[in-house]
């Protein structure tokens, strides 16, 4: 052990002397939101020696954003409800393309791991008989979401790290891995720096588990942190894995549009699942003009039918504004494209008409508290206004459903930066569920893979961790250059208007060539100051990353003719078949400066899970 | 509505520093966060400030805005003087990283302290059953973001470095009465609140609630009670008569004490 501070590594300052830091462990997790924290309770519980490294401070990371509820089938509302109704909501909210083992396994397992985290100390709403409550969410057909008001990934994030915090698992605070490393084929460690000093850092692990979320951060308007940089996406293509059904991104259908500072910042699901409605400029419930074919069975085609659900689900259909997020995103959009939007360009979200203040205080503590403190409008008294916000990228890392371990041995990647679970498009509150179920399976998996390599372990080269150093610096070395934001914001603005939430193959091909621009310009910026907790020069790091995630994006969008999901075609806007048995699979190329795109058959439903979605 | 805002911000790091003048420019609706946001995209790229969700859900953004203990992402610039000059330091009670970043490993010292929560097993059905009521006590401390604005404010240790072995702070009393107070846990933590984490020493000046950003209203609800529980269990005449005539709370009743 070093004289770093057994929690943080704080103690160093930038001036010390010395060489590399290096710590020896089992399994590295990258990432301390919800799948890392549970990939390393798991790791940890199955005897391996664990590490969580996170780019932020424990507790910060973004599952703490998350509003709505963790959606699992335990039955404490419905009795009706069990996993095979959660299997089939899930894969219809993706469109059929996900991977349906994953979804399987997601729908049998999130009861359990949701009573685990009770059992760790959460506390949950409570039904009336004193079970964990559960809510209604778009694309679920039974009240399925434990939460705790309106801010339940805080409850799950603090519950996991209180966990980890009392199993004494290690946690390395402000300290970001900017390679992997390996040894022929496989994973041999990380490297990466202290974000306080500059540090470098070298962990020697046989098991790393990527669990660094999204890839927001490339979009100019998004609910996303500044973490959100893809940053396990790029380092797994840099490893040599791949990353499946990267053209669907989630545009939330509810973020805030004012004040301009917080446009984007979500405003949860739960709005909607507790009785709020969307209208137009003309005082219009729009919804019921854009209910697809595919869910036209199960949507109420009248305000009648559609208010008498909330009391009674047995007799009456669903209000269409909790259509699957893609549905209402879309609707949204055509909306306030057709000039039926808001004064600052957004439509209205009701509740207050509709609920007592007391109620939408009770439910919406958190909505109630944003909007009166960041732009003074009372949601008890008027209507929000709010348009779609980039929420969240389906695609990430292509891995096997039962142990989430990619194509490079000993990598591993769950949550948001892994792929395949959502298909085309992700139901609210799969996403925390995801994160517990997988968490769990790939830190087992990844101790189990550790312990069976006994003393036979990949070792780390010199060579690999010198040209890991100079990348790092690489950004000191030139002067006069760019400064890493104003490419960041470029790169988020094309982003925006050229692979958004409408999509067509012109922008698409305009979008990549302005791609590589940014690439060229990145190449040549320039970073001020010396290394010590310096924003800049972290920013310069990642944005290597968001440029090759933001690539990935924009050529697997343009290579996928069809619309679907989270993915839509201004060129092709109908569902194709053949596209329906194909996922889109992205490489880094033989140069390494950009992916390269395949076809590849999406795995084939057993026929007993196929009749699920047969007659209903 | 765009005007040129003065700021004085400070810059430095554990060997010294001072503030610095910078004028940006910002507009309607923006916080503090966006326009010193501005001020590290455009004028100092070096500029250290921690920050994650920028919207006052994370708890990272903590400092000192002319003074106030605030989050930088809460803090709407409407709320001043276009004329005013903004003054952003960092937090006081905790060493200096670099600019407005500090080193709060002090509260994740204090954190790993705490004897975490131990429920009995699980009701025969694999389900565990709570009242919503009971819960609600729990809940409102667990609406913590760990911003530690309220370990800052603290005149325990804000400015008695001596304290801070001793001393838990508010953040973790809050914690203590949750645990107290819920409804399954079956460790007594009384002892230890009096002996290792040292809430005897809190003399409820209330300066943590008042910089609370979820408003939890950490004295009145968990640091009071928490010391009449500490006091119950020290015997106490009154809590003695309280226990004879059945006011007393029950929420000790069966735990095993730590």
């Amino acid at each position: 052990m070093s004289d770093r501070h057994p929690m943080t590594g704080n103690e160093m300052s930038g001036s010390e002397r010395g060489g590399l830091e290096r710590h020896s462990y089992d399994v590295v997790v990258i990432g301390a939101g919800g799948a890392g924290l549970r990939a390393a309770i798991a790791a940890h519980d199955a005897g391996a020696r664990t590490a969580i490294v996170c780019k932020s401070l424990l507790g910060k990371a973004h599952t703490v954003m998350a509003e709505g509820g963790i959606a699992a089938a335990m039955g404490n509302r419905w009795p009706e409800d069990n996993w095979e109704v959660h299997f089939r909501d899930t894969m219809r909210g993706g469109k059929m393309l996900n991977n349906w083992r994953m979804a399987q396994l997601h729908a049998q397992e999130a009861p359990e791991r949701v009573q685990e985290l009770e059992d760790w100390g959460a506390l949950f709403d409570r039904t009336e008989d004193g079970l964990i409550s559960q809510r209604d969410f778009g694309g679920h057909r039974y009240a399925r979401l434990a939460h705790v008001g309106d801010r339940t990934g805080l409850e799950m994030i603090r519950t996991l790290q209180q966990r980890a915090v009392a199993l004494g698992i290690d946690v390395f605070m402000e300290c970001t891995v900017t390679e992997l490393l390996k040894e022929g084929g496989s994973i041999s460690g990380a490297f990466g720096y202290w974000r306080e000093t500059g540090r470098f850092v070298v962990f020697d692990a046989p098991s790393v588990v990527l669990a660094t979320g999204g890839i927001g951060k490339s979009f100019k308007v998004t609910s996303n942190s500044w973490e959100y940089t893809g940053d396990g996406h790029a380092l797994a293509l840099r490893a040599g894995a791949s990353l499946i059904n990267m053209e669907f991104v989630q545009f939330h259908p509810t973020g805030m549009v004012w004040p301009p500072s917080v446009k984007g910042l979500l405003v949860t699901e739960s709005v909607r699942g507790d009785g709020g409605i969307l209208k137009n400029s003309e005082g219009k419930r729009f919804m019921f003009d854009y209910i697809p074919e595919f869910f036209k069975a199960e949507t109420a085609d009248t305000e009648e039918e559609a208010d008498r659900w909330y009391d009674d689900k047995k007799n009456n259909r669903r209000p269409p504004e909790l259509l699957p997020r893609d549905e209402v995103a879309r609707a949204i959009n055509s909306e306030i494209k057709a000039g039926r939007g808001t004064p600052h360009g957004g439509i209205y979200l009701d509740i207050a008409s509709r609920r007592s203040p007391e109620y939408i205080r009770k439910r919406l503590p958190s909505m109630y508290h944003q909007f009166k403190e960041l732009a003074d409008v009372d949601i008890t008294q008027e209507p929000m206004e709010i348009g779609p916000t980039c929420h969240y990228v389906m695609g990430g890392v292509e891995v096997d459903a039962d142990t989430e371990l990619s194509g490079v041995t000993g990598l591993y990647a769950v949550g948001e930066c892994s792929g395949g679970m959502h298909g085309s498009n992700r139901l609210g509150g799969n996403s925390l569920s995801d994160l517990l179920v997988f968490g769990r399976r790939a830190g087992e998996a990844a101790a189990s893979y550790a312990e069976g390599l006994g003393g036979q372990r990949p070792s780390v080269s010199e060579d690999d961790v010198k040209a890991a150093e100079q990348a790092a610096l690489a950004p000191f070395e030139s002067e006069g250059g760019e400064n890493p934001y104003s490419i960041q914001q470029d790169l988020q603005q094309s982003m925006n208007d050229l692979v958004g939430i409408i999509r067509t193959g012109q922008e698409l091909s305009r979008s990549l060539e302005e791609i590589e621009a940014f690439k060229g310009r990145a190449g040549k910026l320039s970073v001020e100051g010396h290394r010590q907790y310096n924003p800049g020069w972290h920013l310069a790091l990642d944005l290597r990353n968001m440029l090759l995630v933001s690539e990935c994006i924009a050529k697997a969008a343009l290579a996928r003719e069809e619309s679907r999901g989270g993915h839509t075609r201004d060129d092709f806007p109908m569902t194709s078949d053949s596209w329906g048995t194909k996922n889109l699979v992205l490489r880094l190329n033989a140069a390494g400066d950009g992916v390269d795109l395949a076809e590849q058959p999406l795995p084939v439903m057993p026929e007993d899970l196929q009749t699920y979605f047969e007659s209903k | 509505m765009a005007y040129d805002l003065n700021m004085r911000l400070w810059r430095g790091d554990q060997d010294g520093g001072e503030l610095a003048d910078y004028t940006v420019e910002v507009s309607e609706g923006e916080v503090v966060l966006d326009a010193i946001h501005r001020v590290q995209a455009t004028q100092a790229g070096d500029l250290a400030v921690r920050w994650n969700c920028k919207a006052g859900k994370c708890g990272s953004c903590s400092a000192e805005v002319n003074g106030r203990p605030r989050l930088l992402c809460m803090t709407r610039l409407s709320d001043f003087d276009p004329t005013e000059t903004i003054t952003v330091t960092p937090m006081r009670t905790f060493p200096v990283i670099r600019d407005l970043v500090t080193d709060v490993s002090y509260n994740y010292e204090k954190a790993r302290e705490l004897p975490s929560f131990a429920p009995p097993p699980r009701d025969a059905d694999g389900k565990r059953r709570m009242a919503q009521i009971d819960v609600e006590r729990g809940q409102e401390f667990r609406k913590c973001i760990e911003c530690f604005l309220c370990q800052n404010t603290c005149h325990v240790v804000r400015d008695h470095e001596d304290n801070k072995p001793a001393f838990a702070g508010p953040r973790f009393f809050l914690r203590y009465a949750e645990l107290d107070m819920h409804p399954l846990d079956t460790h007594d933590r009384r002892q230890l609140a009096q002996g290792a984490a040292g809430i005897g020493m809190c003399n409820i000046t209330k300066c943590c609630t008042e910089v609370c950003p979820e408003h939890i209203k950490i004295t009145d609800n968990a640091i009071i009670p928490m010391k009449e529980r500490v006091a119950d269990r020290k015997y106490d005449p009154l809590v003695w008569l309280g226990n004879k005539i059945g006011i007393r709370n029950k929420d000790n009743d069966g735990r095993s004490e730590l």
